[in-house]
């Protein structure tokens, strides 16, 4: 690996201010889990890594009636052993459970895998299903950002040099809400999503019909999807296996696969068109229970 | 690049040394500490060869950096026998057959004693589920899941 | 090859045989304290690192390294030129082939030519691996680039860009001829093929595609070197054969084979790809440039892309039978990939692809096909899989075609003890028709098998083993404790297994006995690790040895009681004399006497064993397949073998179980993938994807024991042939769920998806 320099800023104002000076030389360190791996390969080369682990905001995360907010560099770990999380977020547990195995989601944190705008990021199209804003910090305060405008092409994002992200804020699940994230991957565990579906609804009180929906696609494009005309055909709809089948087509309609060694087109529309049926479903259900 | 001082625990015994900043945890356990037990097998975080402790949580030494260690707990395999004797996941890895070329072995351990603090007595699919992370390529598994099974028995979970 | 011998009567009742003692290195390996290949710090020492060419076919116009050794922290620099030229270049190997180690040599380094992404041009020694690194980043290489031969289609086409103007054609385990400009060629034949198949009432033919899949142990290639003195050189490395990497490095270097002295450390797995030298020699001449020791230790994509996988393969199998289900002629072509110098396991592929049955009319052509990819390596019973894959699936489909029971169609024509074998010596004892039998009458086989688009298949699979060289030395202590020293390096527990055997020889308790893997200084020549021979092998060297231990130790009861050394008998760990009740003397008793009657005891022993009981292997398997995905999940699995003799029933089973989840990692998921210019995309452990815990279920194991006459105690190899049947068998489960006939591995989800989807196209 290439030589750089290390710092452990104990407060935001501090580590934006290291970025202001270095700018695209710096990167935040938050588990580490791509950037290390990144820089090892070489293809990332900061002359400065900016642990953000010493800064105790990016650590925290609260969990209240408006919603879930979660610092930078919470970890998929801590979310997943907080039985709070596990019961409203169902949709978040499922990508972050996923990232890896055990001890990778030990270090990994959803900011960083947003951050990483990588278009298979596990917990970026359930954070768009989900409705989260990102709030990101610089020289001249914060601004946010619905998720979906984060992640601009394979490894780049809306975050100027001198910016980085502080936190991340789920709404709260509105009444006769469910979601639901699922990925394919050939193993049963330690891959890339070949394609991901992360999709939310909100149903009418007696559950038969979708008020509203939001469905959003991994792996099938530069960055994640957010499929918004397949979610919006389905307000007004009710809920049968046509409309979501609507959905399905529509959600594989926005696809825009490559071929790579990971999959085919033809496989991963498919697959988008598979997932989308079975979170929607999924989803339903939850909102019905 | 001036190497960094750090002051650390491993094994309940303190240590420092001097580490460049892109020394992971694992190079410092291993060429600065000496403490070998931990495995590279990947370099990436894929096969979990060198599973340690880190703060409490169960990691991959090779991605984390060794001066992220200042002022924090490592547990790695060299401490997982006691002066009274072997760890019962340790003794059930050698009873059982958990191993072949054992290359793989203390990474298990150190993960297999993690899943057996949070979840005394796990399930087979727990148990393949929460090892996932940990490449084998020897046993095909079976015989490292019954290890860890029987030290939950011997524990006292099931 | 040779008819295999039975030595004298087997013996069938055991005291240590059949136990499961724990083994005594094991305590290391829990605690961490076992030294494995990078566990190993001499003062001074360096860090290699290799330079590896981005390009898969390019010629070395020139190299500049001045860059790089002008770097603070490098203490060496090498390329091609400093790499020594080989005195002795063709060397015999056996069944009168020859093997090239020029090209084994340049394999390790590139002289003017590269021939794969990843082959090795340069390297670095220096203060740490980081500045090594920098420094081979540092070296400026201007390439030519040439035309990449990348498929064996391509390859044998005429016209194709000629790999080796002139080649050695290969000899792994049987030599092969010389063909093409880019193949060697191994051709049998007997009977008359086409008019048999023609007059067969069954035919089916099938072409069959398979990739490229790596041995993955989990410990990457490591190695020390150190010069002790101007000319002698000491290795640390893990290996499976200590000697061999002595034997290379003589070759390469154009030292005497007594001036290197391998020293084996503990390996972390190496099924195949840990028997040759790729990075000692660097080392070596590292170390020698730089006046210190120098480690090289491999990086995972180094592994991948640097390292031996087995071979893809193009397998077109034509098959036919009667009515009755009996096979009467087969015709096989196949192109295995040998990567880029001759040598690949084209002749094992060959000869195992029907060896399991009397098929009377047979052609089999293979080609050893050399391309830009890496020098193809064997795994685990090399060459096998592929060829039974093809093999078994189309005989699985040509009793589909014919209305014949899977089980019964193989009942039908296995191969029995005493058929005549295509090598032209009758079958040795086997349990071919015992194990078929076993299938139809396991609770697996016969458990209702519920749920929409579940299915379950069978297959079979043949090894054949090795035999070669094997020494051990044994000492009986003062105290009654053992030390037994093999040659052979111990992968999976076989020091317990040879501890064992020279236990149950010497009548004692095995946990008197320590057994170690000796260094080349210190033992007598051992062929590799390799060939599920260890235990086989190794175990008739370490038998032979206490024969003559116990021969001596009754002489020195002679001495003591006075008497004729014919008169002493030596049975259940107690020396007797003939006819006198009171003359009695434990083994212990007898080693405290050991100064009075002459010295201290001990004795040696090396074989070169033919009797190599052949491996036969079967899976049952259910599937559950996932119609719109294409994923295909493992739901249950058994595996039978017809072992000899269980050792050590436990370690048995772990190899029927490790070698199965290779298989079904060959079967599903495993690939090589290539881009259009011959990189490899996926030279990591998250894209080279190898079973987890989670992709697999229990393997439960069916053991049965046919003697094996070649071995004192009947033991036959038992590592290889686990991984061969599992890629046909899950194809057959496949075919039985969702009704597809797949011809290619990885069954991927892609290709699984994609063969549905056709179906229902065409339906
Ligand atoms: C073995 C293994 C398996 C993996 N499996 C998966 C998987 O299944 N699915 C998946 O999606 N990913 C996977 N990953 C990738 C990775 O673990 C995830 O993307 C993870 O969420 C990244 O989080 P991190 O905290 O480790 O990020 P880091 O590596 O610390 O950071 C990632 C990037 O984001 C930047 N960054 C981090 N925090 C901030 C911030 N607050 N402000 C600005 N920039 C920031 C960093 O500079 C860096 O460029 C895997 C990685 C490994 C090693
Ligand atoms: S070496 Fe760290 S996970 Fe493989
Ligand atoms: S025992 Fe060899 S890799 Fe697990």
């Amino acid at each position: 690996m290439h030589s750089f320099e290390f710092s452990t800023p104990t407060s935001v104002s501090e580590a934006v201010a290291m970025l202001a000076e270095q700018g695209a030389n710096a990167r935040i360190l938050a588990g580490g889990t791509d950037l290390l791996i990144g820089m090892r390969a070489g293809r990332l080369q900061p002359g400065l890594v900016v642990d953000a682990k010493g800064i105790p905001e990016l650590l925290e995360y609260q969990l209240g009636s408006d919603g879930l907010r979660l610092g930078a560099a919470v970890t998929c770990r801590t979310l997943y052993d907080d039985p709070g999380v596990v019961e409203g977020y169902p949709a978040l547990i499922e990508a972050v459970s996923i990232i890896g195995g055990i001890p990778t989601q030990g270090r990994a944190t959803v900011g960083g895998n947003l951050c990483n705008a990588a278009p298979s990021g596990d917990t970026i199209p359930a954070l768009i299903a989900l409705g989260a804003v990102a709030t990101l910090i610089g020289p001249d305060g914060p601004r946010q950002l619905p998720v979906e405008a984060i992640c601009l092409a394979p490894g780049r994002t809306a975050l100027a040099a001198n910016e980085l992200l502080l936190s991340i804020h789920i709404p709260a699940p509105v009444a006769n809400s469910g979601a639901c994230y699922q990925r394919f991957i050939p193993r049963n565990e330690m891959d890339i999503a070949v394609a991901s579906v992360g999709s939310s609804v909100v149903l009418s009180a007696d559950g038969g019909t979708f008020e509203s929906a939001r469905i959003a696609l991994g792996s099938v494009g530069p960055t994640p999807i957010f499929a918004q005309a397949a979610g919006a055909l389905l307000a007004g709809q009710p809920v049968s296996d046509a409309s979501l089948q609507q959905a399905a087509d529509a959600a594989e309609a926005a696809a825009t696969p490559i071929n790579d060694m990971r999959g085919t087109i033809e496989q991963r529309k498919q697959l988008i068109n598979v997932l989308t049926r079975r979170t929607l479903r999924e989803a339903v259900s939850r909102a019905q229970a | 690049m001036s190497k960094v001082h750090v002051t650390t625990t491993v094994n309940g015994e303190e240590k420092e040394f001097l580490a460049e900043p892109r020394q992971s945890l694992l190079e410092v356990l291993r060429d600065e500490l000496h403490l070998t037990g931990t495995k590279e097998g990947c370099n990436d975080g894929n096969c979990g060869a060198c599973s340690v402790v880190f703060d409490g949580t169960l990691v991959c030494a090779c991605c984390v950096l060794g001066v992220e260690a200042n002022g924090k707990r490592v547990e790695t395999v060299e401490g997982m026998a006691t002066r009274e004797g072997l760890h019962p996941l340790q003794q059930a890895f050698l009873e059982e057959t958990g191993m072949q070329c054992g290359i793989c072995t203390p990474g298990f351990l150190m993960a297999s004693n993690e899943l057996l603090k949070s979840n005394p007595n796990p399930s087979e699919q727990e148990i393949r589920f929460w090892l996932a992370n940990n490449l084998c390529r020897c046993t095909g598994y079976d015989k490292i899941v019954k290890s860890v099974q029987k030290a939950a028995a011997v524990m006292g979970g099931a | 090859m040779n008819a295999p011998e039975s030595g004298g009567k087997v013996k069938t009742e055991f005291t240590v045989l059949g136990t499961t003692p724990m083994r005594q290195d094991g305590m290391e390996k829990v605690t961490g304290a076992a030294r494995f290949g990078d566990d190993i710090h001499l003062p001074g020492m360096l860090h290699g690192k290799l330079l590896r060419s981005p390009h898969a076919h390019a010629r070395i116009k020139s190299i500049d390294t001045r860059k790089a050794a002008a770097m603070k922290g490098v203490r060496a620099v090498i390329t091609g030129a400093d790499m020594p030229t080989l005195n002795a270049g063709i060397i015999a190997a056996g069944e009168g082939g020859e093997v090239n180690m020029q090209d084994i040599a340049d394999n390790c380094m590139a002289r003017d030519r590269v021939f794969y992404d990843g082959h090795v041009l340069a390297a670095v020694a220096a203060d740490n691996p980081h500045i090594a690194e920098a420094a081979c980043g540092l070296i400026e290489v201007e390439y030519e680039l040439l035309e990449p031969v990348l498929n064996v289609h391509d390859a044998i086409k005429a016209g194709a860009p000629v790999l080796h103007e002139e080649y050695t054609p290969g000899a792994f385990l049987f030599p092969t001829q010389k063909a093409l400009p880019n193949a060697g060629r191994l051709f049998l034949e007997h009977g008359d093929v086409d008019g048999a198949l023609a007059a067969c009432d069954f035919v089916v033919e099938r072409e069959f595609s398979t990739k490229a899949v790596h041995q993955g142990y989990i410990e990457p290639h490591v190695t020390t070197a150190e010069w002790t003195s101007e000319e002698t050189l000491t290795i640390h490395t893990s290996t499976q054969g200590a000697f061999a990497i002595r034997d290379f490095l003589a070759s390469f270097m154009n030292m005497p084979l007594s001036k290197i002295k391998v020293i084996p450390m503990e390996i972390g797995g190496g099924f195949g790809g840990k028997d040759v030298v790729y990075i000692d020699s660097v080392a070596a001449v590292l170390a020698r440039k730089s006046g210190r020791p120098v480690k090289i230790f491999m990086s995972r994509s180094e592994v991948l892309r640097g390292t031996g996988p087995s071979p893809e393969t193009f397998i077109r199998v034509k098959m036919g039978c009667n009515k009755a289900g009996q096979l009467q002629a087969a015709d096989i072509y196949l192109l295995y990939e040998a990567g880029a110098y001759p040598g690949g396991p084209i002749a094992p592929g060959t000869l195992c692809s029907l060896t399991r049955y009397n098929v009377p009319n047979v052609r089999l052509d293979g080609y050893d096909v050399f391309l830009n990819k890496p020098k193809m390596k064997p795994y685990r019973a090399p060459g096998a899989t592929q060829s039974n894959f093809a093999a078994e699936s189309t005989l699985a489909d040509l009793a589909e075609k014919a209305g014949i029971d899977p089980i019964e169609m193989r009942l039908i024509n296995a191969l029995k003890p005493g058929d005549m074998m295509p090598m032209g010596f009758p079958c040795p004892p086997l349990g071919s028709i015992e194990m078929l039998n076993a299938i139809k009458t396991h609770p697996h086989y016969t458990a209702p098998l519920e749920g929409e688009n579940r299915g379950r298949g069978i297959a079979y699979g043949f090894w054949f083993g090795a035999g070669l060289a094997s020494s051990a030395e044994i000492r009986a202590n003062s105290d009654g404790t053992v030390n037994l020293t093999t040659g052979s390096a111990d992968l999976s527990g076989t020091r317990n297994t040879l501890g064992m055997q020279a236990a149950e020889q010497l009548g004692i308790d095995p946990a008197l006995i320590t057994t170690n893997v000796g260094d080349t200084d210190s033992v007598g020549y051992t062929f590799q690790s390799v060939g599920s021979r260890t235990t086989f092998a190794t175990g008739i060297a370490v038998i032979s040895a206490c024969k003559k231990l116990i021969g001596e130790m009754a002489r020195r009861a002679a001495m003591v009681w006075e008497v004729d050394a014919a008169e002493v008998v030596y049975a259940e760990g107690m020396f007797r004399l003939k006819g006198d009740a009171d003359k009695r003397m434990t083994f212990g008793e007898l080693c405290a006497k050991a100064d009075h009657t002459g010295g201290p005891l001990l004795a040696d022993a090396s074989e070169f064993p033919e009797g190599v009981g052949f491996q036969i292997a079967a899976n049952i398997v259910d599937v559950e397949v996932d119609p719109e995905t294409g994923k295909v999940d493992i739901l249950r699995f058994t595996a039978l073998q017809d072992v000899g003799k269980a050792v050590h029933p436990d370690y048995v089973e772990g190899q029927m179980q490790g070698g199965s989840v290779q298989g079904i990692g060959w079967a599903l998921n495993e690939e090589y993938v290539f881009d259009d210019q011959g990189r490899l995309s996926n030279p990591t452990l998250l894209d080279y994807r190898m079973p987890t815990a989670l992709d697999v279920p229990n393997i439960d194991c069916t053991i049965l024991e046919t003697p094996n006459p070649g071995h004192p105690f009947g033991v036959r190899g038992v590592g290889e042939v686990p991984i061969v049947p599992p890629p046909a068998a899950i194809r057959d489960a496949i075919k039985n769920a969702v009704g597809i006939h797949l011809c290619e591995l990885p069954m991927k989800p892609a290709v699984v998806l994609k063969a549905i989807r056709d179906q229902q196209g065409n339906s």
